[in-house]
């Protein structure tokens, strides 16, 4: 009797276990605007990475902004129309997948709440939310990614983007990743989860405040004895980097998703030189 | 109190160039959630005891009618008396009423934030009461006559030696002539100053942490022991407390202040925390004659069944701003009026008009660090995202921002047009950033480069532009 319900049981277990044959294949990139405007390289590393964890990655070409621009302003219905156009732009794949944590917040946890008044898209909206994810997120919960093959000569400090780590959980993934990277070694400055001031439109609508804020970072990264900063949302790394830069400091700023896949040796974000991957 | 938050801005920029206040505030960002942080690893169940005090607030709100009756039923059995103020107008009217029929020339107050919301001090100074600050904190800002700029320590805005010169300045009159440069020594001046004025006071004036419905009593939590005066001592005592402030139990009352001193201060429990359930009974041995509890509305029952209810789940601890990294560059005063921070940028609208504070929810990078550590779990960035929908359908917003956002979505809802333009705004920046990497100035874009390097894209198109060449 005892060994027919541990099989019944175990049947059971065994189906409601995520396997690698039920992991998502197929995978929609969602660039961000930032990275298709000012580092294609973050969105080349992240299809990198995807292809080599085993997933099959298409870049919908209707995509274009999340809508955070409008809903932060308090433009409703801008967001709803923007968000019903990226809806659809992503129909259809098992996963969405973004290189930063703030758009990929936007889409998982965002966007249900705009339709509250309109089932059909709500449902819509919650499907999509239930399959988008931050890229480290999903290298790492979802696909099972332990290490990367890359290598990078320096010492690296992450700055946990805000979105990403308080509404995604975006903490250990990447810096279990970075830790697999050759020759790169892992400082971590005193407060990497205070805001680095960039806020979107907050930055130019108080640069003052955003530019205390963005100081004291910087002093903070600069204490943690790294070469590099690192992290996983563009907007961010191009606040810290542009005080960083304005200051004179020598440290090198780039995505996370960049060093992962081997692409360290890029110039760095704000620095001279050819940056098309190869 | 007289508000200055429509001079937001020039608020900040008096902040950001004070060396005394960032000195404060350095001291103030690590020191307060470093403590939190401890004290929240301490307490295993934490994070279920701060899912049971949001429920327990939600469920109170959900019935305030209910245990506002409730709480005024047992005062009154008590022997005590009920004010019901609508506006701040009507509470300082029935306060200084109060003061005036008891005779009273001088009222001890303990630490009271409503105090402050309904500017109690300047109505009796105009009717001839002095109102006596007993709380360290605001004793000293009632001496240098500022406003609080926290809602737990509200001189945390000052430096130990401004402290010694406002106790100097005020103290030399009473034969104080030495200035101390040693906080003890500044604790023991005022605490001397400070007890002939509790023993000389007619009333005692306190605010409330929460009023329990099920006793009838007020509940109060201090580090000084200066509430325990300010109520006993005198012959009368009034609590001012707004109305989200009752909670049913004080089985409730042990599970708030289980989260209340530990996102306050780290502390597991408050220094003093005390219970006042009426006047004087025959046979106490002290207590006030007269016991009145002032319920205070101003607004808040306009926020009930709105998409801000959740704010008024509120304990008032001073988490939100503890964590936040704006108030932690500007300070309190900056915010211009009572309640600063989180709580603030969501609070104040309401309590006195977005169009006065319509830069308080803005001024946030939704960094969402506030919602984090709140101990009844207030969604703040949420409420501070619905005030900036309701200045946006009220076009509050700034022309500017309303008219650059226009532009944009026309552009990012035409995704073949987005992309041409994309694609020319990544070739210009490209082109003249390529010697250095990035610009020091950009036209239109001075907000970011006053202070910051703008990073310049490497050459070679879009990612949608390079993406179709390679995998067409």
């Amino acid at each position: 009797m005892h060994a027919i319900f541990a099989a019944a049981i175990l049947a059971t277990v065994s189906q409601s276990l995520p396997r690698p044959s039920a992991r998502p294949r197929r995978i929609a990139l969602f660039v961000t605007c930032l990275v298709d405007l000012f580092r294609p390289s973050v969105g080349f590393a992240a299809v990198k990475l995807l292809e080599r964890a085993g997933c099959t990655v298409d870049v919908p070409p209707l995509q274009v902004c999340c809508g955070q621009p409008a809903y932060n302003t308090g433009d409703r219905a801008t967001t709803r129309a923007i968000a019903a156009q990226v809806i659809a732009a992503f129909d259809g794949y098992d996963a969405v997948v973004a290189p930063s944590g703030s758009c990929g917040g936007m889409l998982s946890h965002h966007y249900p709440g705009l339709f509250d008044d309109d089932p059909a898209m709500q449902a819509r909206a919650k499907d999509l939310a239930g399959r988008s994810y931050e890229l480290m997120a999903f290298l790492v919960d979802v696909m099972g990614i332990e290490t990367v093959e890359a290598r990078y000569d320096g010492a690296v400090t992450y700055h946990d983007s805000c979105s990403g780590l308080r509404e995604l959980g975006v903490k250990d993934q990447p810096r279990r990743l970075l830790q697999s990277v050759d020759g790169l070694a892992l400082r971590e400055m005193k407060s990497p989860e205070v805001c680095c001031g960039f806020g979107g439109t907050f930055c130019v609508k108080y640069p003052e405040i955003s530019n205390a804020m963005v100081g004291e970072k910087s002093a903070d990264i600069a204490a943690s004895g790294a070469d590099t900063l690192v992290a996983g949302d563009l907007g961010c790394l191009m606040n810290m980097a542009g005080k960083l830069q304005r200051e004179g400091s020598p440290i090198h700023v780039r995505h996370v998703a960049e060093v992962l896949a081997g692409m360290g040796d890029l110039p760095a974000i704000g620095e001279p030189g050819r940056g098309e991957p190869g | 109190m007289e508000s200055t938050a429509h001079h937001f801005r020039q608020n900040v920029g008096t902040a950001l160039a004070d060396p005394n206040l960032q000195d404060s505030l350095a001291k103030l960002k690590v020191g307060f959630s470093e403590r939190r942080r401890q004290a929240a690893e301490r307490l295993p169940e934490f994070e279920a005891l701060r899912d049971r005090a949001r429920d327990i607030k939600n469920h109170t709100l959900a019935n305030l009618d209910f245990y506002l009756e409730e709480f005024e039923r047992k005062v009154l059995a008590l022997g005590g008396h009920v004010h019901w103020a609508p506006t701040a107008a009507d509470a300082r009217r029935i306060i200084g009423e109060l003061c005036r029929g008891a005779g009273a020339r001088t009222v001890a107050k303990s630490k009271s934030m409503v105090a402050e919301e309904i500017a109690l001090n300047e109505h009796l100074e105009e009717i001839g009461i002095e109102p006596i600050e007993t709380d360290l904190g605001e004793y000293i800002i009632q001496l240098r006559r500022e406003p609080p700029s926290h809602i737990i320590a509200p001189a945390v805005h000052l430096t130990k030696d401004q402290v010694a010169d406002t106790f100097l300045e005020h103290h030399r009159k009473l034969g104080f002539t030495k200035r101390l440069t040693e906080r003890n020594d500044l604790v023991a001046e005022a605490r001397y100053v400070l007890r002939q004025k509790f023993v000389d006071a007619d009333v005692g004036l306190t605010g409330a942490n929460f009023l329990v419905a099920e006793t009838g009593s007020s509940m109060l939590v201090t580090n000084e022991g200066n509430a325990d005066l300010s109520n006993t001592l005198p012959r009368m005592h009034i609590v001012l407390a707004s109305i989200e402030k009752v909670i049913p139990t004080l089985e409730d009352a042990a599970v708030l202040l289980r989260v209340l001193a530990r996102s306050a201060t780290g502390q597991e429990s408050s220094a003093y925390t005390t219970l006042n359930t009426g006047p004087k009974r025959p046979g106490d041995l002290d207590g006030p004659e007269h016991y009145h509890v002032v319920l205070l509305d101003n607004g808040r029952s306009g926020v009930l069944g709105t998409e801000m209810q959740e704010i008024l789940r509120c304990i008032r601890c001073g988490a939100c701003m503890n964590h936040c990294p704006v108030y932690g560059a500007i300070g309190g005063h900056a915010y211009g009026w009572v309640y600063p921070g989180p709580l603030g940028a969501v609070l104040t609208p309401q309590l006195i008009g977005v169009e006065d504070a319509g830069n308080l929810p803005n001024a946030s990078t939704f960094c969402g660090r506030c919602e984090s550590v709140c101990p009844v779990r207030i969604p703040l960035p949420k409420l501070m995202r619905h005030w900036r929908e309701r200045e946006f359908e009220r076009h509050l917003t700034p022309t500017a921002v309303r008219q650059g956002l226009a532009l944009w979505s026309f552009v990012a809802r035409r995704p073949r047009l987005y992309r041409r333009l994309a694609g020319l705004a990544n070739r210009m920046l490209a082109l003249f950033g390529r010697a250095e990497g990035r610009y020091r100035g950009l036209p239109l874009a001075s907000g970011w480069t006053r202070f910051r390097d703008f990073p310049a894209p490497p050459a070679g198109g879009t990612f949608h532009a390079q993406w179709s060449r390679r995998r067409p």
